[in-house]
């Protein structure tokens, strides 16, 4: 999971750079917050795997 | 303004960066335990020493020159595109001074459990890698516009808050923070004094961090009238900033923390410096008690929810209130076009940053032990690394606050 969180975090600064040099408009504007999405998925995912278990949890 | 006067101005300014450093050495010492005290300094010491000198040797060619080729290619390590001797060269100084400050905002972070070897390490990647990438990456437009970050929202402080976030997690909370239901102990801050008054050094550290950050990049003709306005807006954000957090504690524990209001006045510094010399005085009092509400919840929420031992407060303070300074300089902007860069700003070091910089550390973690043994982390770390307290006269090892 923490893997998987990383790669989509790069994935989307991936769309986003590659989104400004391709794209103008409105376009731009939606696949940067497309690519900011995918990147609060990574973060999320990251921050689960970095949760400990606790007494409760288990 | 002419070309003698700015330099005589910048140079005035760059002076004052050094309190910058030496509040946050305060600050993170203060926060700490006592028995970690002389190591906290210790470590802040050899912190910048070392970023001054990774940059120096290598970090500067991987910035580069502005307007210069990417990565430094053809420019060779140790600064060598600097001629030192005349009035320009003055313009390398601030780069060296804020790496220096970004290397040490983990050490909030990771305070009280990480060895001086570890962060030394630790510091020789960030000052020779990850720092010069971002801030390269920083100076190149994005479409038709830059990065509005003059004073080092991002490039200093979320590049390293986010860092801090990376060792956090890597390390693992101190011994008895958390109890098996993960329940947060309270470890209280040895020295409030040292944080306060470091809290007021940062001050006057960023009013020339903000300044020199802004005088490089507009006209010197604007320099004058500009100046007036980013010490007006740096000064306003933090009031702002630490009022907000007062009320804000005020609220929701029945009385203003002292430790929290420090974390407050830091963040309304950390959030004014993206848009120090744009923001309306209105403004950037607004980014400031933003940012000292923001602050006091982060510190709750990562400690509280997300169970990340930040004895410092520095992810909140400095990767969430200088991610909160991007976003406010864009908003505060006027322009979509000026947001969107702010946004490619953000997802950058969201995205490209924070997973170099937790990838890289997991992997020197790897060959080199960054936690000290559980014993050294009981006994303290002045006297298990360095063989001397910071306060051999005094009884400092009680530990009634700890959940048993």
């Amino acid at each position: 999971m923490k893997l998987l969180g990383f790669l989509l975090l790069l994935s989307g600064w991936g769309i986003v750079e590659t989104a400004f040099y391709l794209l103008h408009g409105n376009a731009l504007s939606a696949f940067i917050l497309a690519g900011l999405g995918v990147e609060v998925l990574g973060l999320v995912l990251v921050t689960r795997a970095h949760l400990p278990a606790t007494e409760d949890s288990r | 303004m002419t070309a003698d006067a700015w330099f005589a101005v910048y140079l005035l300014f760059i002076l004052v960066v050094p309190l910058a450093i030496a509040g946050l050495a305060l600050i993170n010492t203060g926060l700490g335990r006592s028995r970690s005290a002389a190591h906290a300094m210790t470590s802040s010491l050899c912190v910048l020493s070392l970023a001054i000198l990774i940059y120096f040797a290598w970090g500067g060619a991987v910035e580069g020159a502005v307007g210069g080729p990417y990565f430094g290619v053809g420019l060779g390590p140790f600064l060598r595109y600097v001629p030192w001797t005349n009035a320009s060269s003055a313009a390398s100084l601030l780069p060296i001074l804020s790496v220096a400050l970004s290397a040490m905002i983990p050490l909030g972070s990771a305070a009280d459990r990480w060895r001086l070897s570890g962060a030394c390490f630790s510091t020789a990647v960030f000052a020779g890698i990850i720092y010069p990438l971002f801030a390269r990456w920083a100076a190149h437009p994005h479409g038709m516009t830059f990065l509005l970050d003059a004073g080092g929202s991002g490039r200093i402080q979320a590049t390293g808050g986010l860092t801090a976030l990376s060792l956090s997690w890597l390390l693992g909370p101190r011994i008895g923070k958390y109890s098996a239901n993960g329940m947060p102990a309270a470890i209280p801050a040895h020295n409030g004094v040292f944080v306060l008054f470091g809290c007021m050094l940062a001050w006057i550290g960023w009013l020339g961090l903000n300044s020199t950050g802004a005088m490089l990049h507009i006209p010197p003709g604007l320099a004058a009238e500009r100046l007036v306005l980013i010490v007006f807006n740096t000064s306003s954000a933090a009031a702002a900033a630490s009022l907000a957090a007062a009320a804000t504690t005020r609220a929701r524990f029945r009385r203003p923390d002292a430790s929290l209001i420090a974390n407050g006045w830091m963040a309304g510094l950390v959030s004014t410096s993206a848009g120090c010399a744009t923001l309306k005085p209105a403004t950037a009092i607004l980014t400031g008690l933003v940012a000292g509400v923001i602050v006091v919840l982060a510190v709750e929420f990562f400690e509280l929810h997300l169970k990340v031992d930040d004895p410092c407060g520095s992810i909140s303070v400095h990767a969430v209130g200088g991610l909160w300074g991007l976003l406010a300089a864009g908003i505060f902007s006027g322009s979509s076009a000026q947001f969107m860069a702010q946004l490619v700003g953000i997802a950058t070091l969201l995205g490209l940053i924070f997973p170099m910089s937790y990838g890289l550390n997991w992997l020197l973690s790897r060959f080199i032990p960054y936690r000290v043994s559980i014993d050294g982390e009981r006994q303290g770390l002045d006297l298990h690394e360095l063989g001397a307290d910071a306060y051999p006269e005094f009884v400092v090892h009680a530990d009634e606050f700890l959940q048993r």
